[in-house]
């Protein structure tokens, strides 16, 4: 079994994040980090491999992003991958959910995996939603949010929470698979882990070099435009203190409460 | 014709879904904007009745496909890329939650078209529709246009409200052929309750617990503070998908809408998907140590610092208040 996790490089959590007026689109600028959520698919990979279930022959991070990314890939190979791939074109700047699921199905496609699998949302905002638009290229099924997979022969059986409680779901393979953070807890990298993440294969790829129609990608082949950002509706500010005595900040809130007649 | 279809979920009873419901008025309040139709697809076992009963929401027509499965979103993908091409819809509108996500995105790549999701609110713009989405943790809202047929719009949970109209749809009976890879998913089990059933949408107060907790015990803490204060315990996805809480408390995207007098958060950061479950709450009141939690954004009273040591003393000087 191949599995391929898709990963990308989001700014880190504790940058100050802004769109840029001028371009409409969010500032990369600043720290970056592995997405949070991609690493919980990382770590699915290396239990379906440890698990023994199905061998596991290859585990390829995969990402689509500017130069800076390979840092994400670094990173994801650190966490058990074996090798990753690149896509990275400055035709591809700008694309949209559809866009990017069009050139991230490309590239699959070329690595021909028996499972693909996500973070079900990037700490930058797209959430949900990739993991389906890549599977429907691909023709193949697919599930987002999955919280438990058991691999068998051909196939896995998934968990997740829908609209009305849980639903287990059986999927044949080829598949594309979604998790949330609930699937796992991530392993720390091993110290040998990170030094030697730089020398495993990395191959980089262009647009052409995976067939990717350029008309269908970065902004102008994108079929969503910003047309404007707006501040959110004005909400009065809350009141929000440091608890440094806690008997006094306990009477802050019983009076906050009092005051509003909710004791 | 500009019509915009909408997917109309149901239970296994076969009661449609808020959220859907909501997405229909949106739909037919818009239609009537831009000249068009709003429409409603229903997949599976639908009466005649309830499929025409859409008409009071909006609809003018219900397409029905027998043969498709609920609950699964590939054959839904199936069913109404097939209504938008042989009908010439213009946009698809989804309630929010979680399987509008996965159709919405799967008929975006059928139909290579242009999808906004988390959407708060639609408006027209030259006889266009333009979504509105928060963005970066709601500090901002983009306003997103269209630029090619369809455009497929995925919103924000309960973005929209249910507004009976009156009236009955046309229901039309289709027969879809599913795609090979749509059949390759199959439901063993649909809407699970795991743990205990717990009532909380009727409570005034209610003591909402998140990661910040720790564990699965220390929900003790939140339940003395809700018994203190006469209210109930709720709980965001997190804790609840790693069972230290009955998903019946859940508060979110996919669990309860709450709105009560007073919701008082303990360890929980106040993702977007816990905010769109209880923003509506009268006074919001949030404890945690992370002084970067989103839900400081949002809250009415805040103190940054340990839950562990605050809400045992809070529930003793309410319990010592209350006499």
């Amino acid at each position: 079994m191949k599995i391929c996790c898709l990963v990308k490089e989001v700014p880190d959590a504790a940058v100050q994040k802004r769109i840029d007026p001028n371009t409409m689109r969010l500032d990369r600028s600043g720290e970056k980090n592995l997405n949070p959520f991609d690493t919980h698919a990382l770590e699915a990979a290396m239990q379906i491999r440890e698990s023994g279930v199905v061998q596991v022959d290859e585990i390829v991070a995969v990402t689509m992003g500017p130069e800076s990314a390979v840092r994400a890939l670094h990173k994801a190979v650190a966490l058990g991958a074996d090798r990753s791939v690149h896509l990275t074109d400055p035709a591809l700047e700008g694309s949209d959910v559809n866009a990017t699921g069009y050139a991230l199905a490309k590239v699959l496609e070329s690595e021909q995996p028996d499972l693909v699998l996500l973070g079900q949302q990037s700490d930058d905002g797209e959430c949900y939603t990739i993991g389906a638009v890549v599977a429907d290229h691909l023709q193949v099924p697919s599930l987002t949010q999955v919280i438990k997979i058991d691999v068998a022969e051909g196939k896995l059986t998934c968990e997740r929470q829908a609209e009305y409680g849980y639903d287990t779901v059986e999927v044949e393979l080829p598949a594309v698979i979604s998790v949330g953070d609930a699937i796992n807890e991530p392993r720390y990298p091993s110290l040998k882990a990170i030094m030697g993440a730089k020398k495993k294969p990395l191959d980089t790829k262009s647009a052409a070099d995976v067939g990717i129609d350029t008309s269908e990608v970065g902004i102008e082949g994108s079929k969503t435009r910003v047309l404007a950002i707006n501040p959110p509706p004005a909400k009065e500010p809350g009141e929000v203190f440091e608890d440094e005595d806690t008997d006094e900040t306990v009477n802050k809130i019983v009076a906050w409460l009092e005051e509003r007649k909710l004791v | 014709m500009a019509g915009i279809l909408v997917y109309a979920l149901h239970d296994d009873a076969g009661n449609f879904n808020k959220n859907s419901l909501g997405a229909l008025s949106e739909a037919a309040k818009l239609a009537e904007q831009i000249g068009g139709e709003a429409a409603a697809v229903v997949v599976g076992d639908v009466s005649d009745d309830a499929a025409a009963g859409l008409g009071a929401y909006g609809a003018k027509r219900v397409f029905r496909a027998k043969s498709a499965p609920e609950g699964l979103a590939q054959p839904i993908v199936d069913v109404m890329a097939k209504v938008i091409k042989d009908e010439g819809f213009s946009y698809a509108l989804f309630g929010g939650g979680l399987l509008g996500f996965e159709i919405g995105a799967g008929l975006t790549a059928r139909l290579n078209a242009g999808v906004t999701m988390e959407v708060t609110a639609v408006k027209v713009q030259d006889g266009k529709l333009v979504a509105e989405r928060p963005v970066l943790q709601d500090s901002a809202v983009v306003d997103v246009g269209y630029v090619s047929d369809p455009g497929i719009i995925i919103g924000r949970l309960n973005a929209w409200v249910p507004e009976e109209r009156g009236g009955t749809a046309e229901v039309v009976d289709i027969d879809v052929e599913l795609s090979p890879w749509s059949t390759k998913a199959r439901m063993v089990k649909r809407g699970e309750q795991r743990g205990g059933d717990i009532n909380i949408e009727d409570a005034d107060i209610l003591v909402g617990g998140g990661r910040g907790l720790g564990d699965a015990e220390s929900f003790k803490i939140a339940e003395d503070l809700a018994e203190a204060l006469g209210g109930a315990v709720a709980a965001t996805r997190a804790v609840v998908d790693a069972g230290w809480y009955p998903y019946a408390a859940q508060i979110g995207q996919t669990g309860k809408t709450v709105a009560p007098k007073l919701y008082l958060a303990l360890g929980i950061s106040g993702a977007i998907q816990h905010k769109v479950g209880m923003q509506n709450s009268e006074n919001i009141v949030a404890i945690n140590k992370d002084p970067n939690a989103p839900i400081f954004e949002f809250c009415d009273l805040g103190v940054v610092g340990d839950l562990h040591k605050i809400a045992p003393k809070l529930t003793e000087a309410i319990k010592a208040k209350k006499g």
